[in-house]
């Protein structure tokens, strides 16, 4: 009954163009904000930041950059791991390279790099589609894992062939290392998530995001507007590429501390992150999140249930979590295949006429 | 026939017509061994309603793909305002003031009637990457003002009320109208209309007319258009080229082509007596 637009008259094109226009759903945005910088903080733990949040802010920055690619531009990509990879590559690197740079800086400038080798990716993209460009990109994902092991450059000749990142600070506090205090990793992936799903809200509801959407719409009608084809694709590799370098560059120096590729950002790296995606809802920002908030958190909540409530041993439990989870994404795309942001949307829709539907 | 290119003159219901906008040179366009056009010339002139008519398979589409770009024709070349248009992009031919729609509908299904008219404004908005991520400045203030023309087509075309509506879920006429309005937001100078009432009853067709009518006396953008109707096409086209296998059979004021006996033998067969 509260949530309606029904009284809520928008008298400007700035108005109407905001990015929510029920008043309710603002009011439930500024409180999830408010609640994710100034209470959660205060309240983490150990094992739920390395368990649950640092997994579910990091996958939803990879399940942003692979969704403005797949979702929006409509481009299928299975090379989210090895780009990831970039991301932590570049990450240890610079890392190891300045040790007196920001490690703010050190993430974006990740991010960018990986945008450069992601759009030298992309290049096949003009003229192959669907599944054969999958292919192409799984091409991709191999191919930079294989580098990443074979040239001992990336990894400063170790002897273990792993990367491990060293301590940095910002304002005085450990953001990596192993004297990172949980709510300093916390706040410091959260400043990106915001930042970040900030950015991709504004570039799909722009002329950009347009044009993205135009080519997975209908590429000869794009055409035909005046979109550049190749342009406007390399672009939306370029801006996925560097969210999933950044989400990369998180999942090393922050939460895993030390990587060894083939076992951190495999091919199962990419499936996880395209899964996140479809199961959250194609071309929705609502849905990248609830689709890594789904994949992080249903093994989580299993295990709870199966070994610390019913008592089982863990490699059972550990199997069982497979074939629910399996189950559940199976019976989910089912039920709704445009995913938990549509299922969401029709919740929304449903509600507004609540309690009098007719 | 060369000063006549830049007369104008005016057509008996009082519109201007002015000189020639584009000129189509002796296209011939083969697929392998198939001649789809076989050495065609016409002219389109500023502020006309051109009809391009024909029996199924006459080359009528082929011709649009070709002013389009999107196939290139092995002989004959375009003039567009006097200049010789060299091999071109669809895209590139788009920025020059060229806009179309198509015999199947091809909206961006995904999109509302909003998004989808916006998205014809792609040429008009210039705003760097970085500014419109993060909605500033410039990026804002283009997508207002790129807003406000883009409410004046929703009105012209008076599809006010289906504005946030995905457009996989309007009907055909209405999709047809969406496509229209999505053209008309690049505002063309020429402006292609492919089967514009292919699928439509008797009253979509009239309501598609006025907008066709309108469109040209209001915006004066000139329209080349294919159709089937003919007592539409004898209704609003000034003059007509009439296609039949690939070649021109007859070009002029309805009246004439209507006239031509070898239209009519396309039109109606030809008795072997």
């Amino acid at each position: 009954m509260l949530y309606r637009e029904a009284g809520d008259y928008k008298t400007s094109y700035t108005d109407d163009a905001q990015t929510f226009p029920i008043k309710l759903d603002r009011w439930w945005y500024y409180a999830v904000v408010f609640v994710a910088f100034c209470i959660v903080p205060f309240v983490l733990t150990d094992y739920t930041v390395n368990a649950i949040m640092l997994p579910f802010l990091i996958f939803a920055i990879a399940a942003l950059g692979l969704n403005i690619l797949t979702g929006y531009c409509g481009q299928v990509s299975l090379g989210t791991g090895g780009f990831m990879a970039v991301g932590a590559y570049a990450t240890y690197k610079l890392m190891t390279a300045f040790p007196d740079l920001n490690i703010f800086f050190i993430v974006i400038l990740s991010g960018l790099i990986t945008a450069i080798v992601g759009v030298l990716f992309g290049l096949p993209s003009l003229r192959i589609k669907g599944f054969y460009l999958a292919v192409a990109t799984l091409a991709a994902q191999f191919f930079l894992v294989w580098l990443f092991n074979k040239v001992p450059w990336f990894y400063n000749n170790s002897a273990s062939g792993q990367i491990s990142a060293p301590e940095r600070t910002i304002f005085g506090q450990a953001v990596t290392g192993p004297n990172a205090e949980p709510w300093v990793a916390y706040l410091f992936c959260l400043i990106f998530v915001f930042t970040l799903a900030w950015l991709t809200r504004n570039l799909t509801r722009g002329r950009i995001g347009r044009s993205w959407m135009a080519i997975r719409d209908m590429d000869i009608a794009a055409e035909i507007i005046g979109v550049n084809p190749l342009r406007t694709k390399l672009s939306a590799f370029a801006v996925s590429s560097f969210f999933i370098g950044i989400s990369g560059s998180l999942f090393f120096a922050v939460y895993l501390g030390a990587a060894e590729v083939g076992e951190a950002f495999g091919i199962q790296k990419s499936f996880l992150v395209l899964f996140m995606v479809i199961i959250g809802g194609l071309g929705s920002i609502f849905g990248a999140f609830a689709g890594a908030a789904f994949m992080v958190l249903l093994p989580v909540f299993l295990k709870i249930f199966f070994v610390d409530t019913l008592g089982w041993p863990t490699d059972i439990a550990a199997h069982i979590n497979f074939l629910i989870a399996g189950g559940l994404i199976v019976f989910f795309l089912i039920v709704e295949p445009h995913g938990l942001a549509a299922l969401w949307r029709t919740v929304k829709e449903k509600l507004r006429l609540w309690p009098f539907p007719h | 026939m060369n000063d006549m290119n830049h007369d104008s003159y005016v057509t008996p219901d009082g519109r201007t017509i002015g000189p020639v906008m584009m000129e189509v040179q002796n296209i011939t366009l083969r697929f392998g061994g198939v001649v789809a056009i076989k050495d065609i010339s016409f002219d389109i002139r500023e502020g006309e309603i051109r009809a391009i008519i024909g029996p199924n398979g006459a080359g009528k589409s082929s011709m649009l793909n070709v002013i389009n770009g999107f196939y290139h024709p092995q002989e004959g070349g375009i003039y567009f305002r006097g200049e010789k248009r060299g091999p071109m992009k669809p895209y590139q031919i788009a920025q020059q003031g060229i806009a179309r729609t198509f015999q199947n509908i091809a909206l961006f299904k995904g999109m509302s009637t909003l998004d989808n008219i916006m998205t014809g404004r792609f040429t008009h908005m210039k705003a760097p990457v970085w500014k419109q991520a993060l909605w500033h400045g410039e990026a804002e203030r283009e997508e207002i003002e790129n807003r406000e023309v883009v409410e004046k087509i929703i009105d012209f075309l008076e599809i006010q009320a289906i504005r946030k509506t995905p457009v996989g879920r309007l009907p055909y006429g209405l999709q047809k109208r969406v496509e229209l309005g999505r053209a008309l937001a690049a505002e063309p100078k020429l402006l292609l209309l492919d089967e514009p009432m292919a699928g439509m009853n008797v009253e979509e067709k009239e309501d598609m007319s006025r907008f066709i009518l309108d469109v040209n006396d209001e915006f004066g953008t000139t329209i080349a258009l294919i159709e089937h109707d003919m007592g539409v096409v004898m209704d609003i086209s000034d003059r007509v080229v009439v296609l039949d296998y690939g070649r021109k059979i007859g070009d002029g004021t309805p009246a004439e082509v209507i006239a031509n006996p070898e239209v009519i033998d396309a039109y109606l067969g030809v008795s072997h007596d």
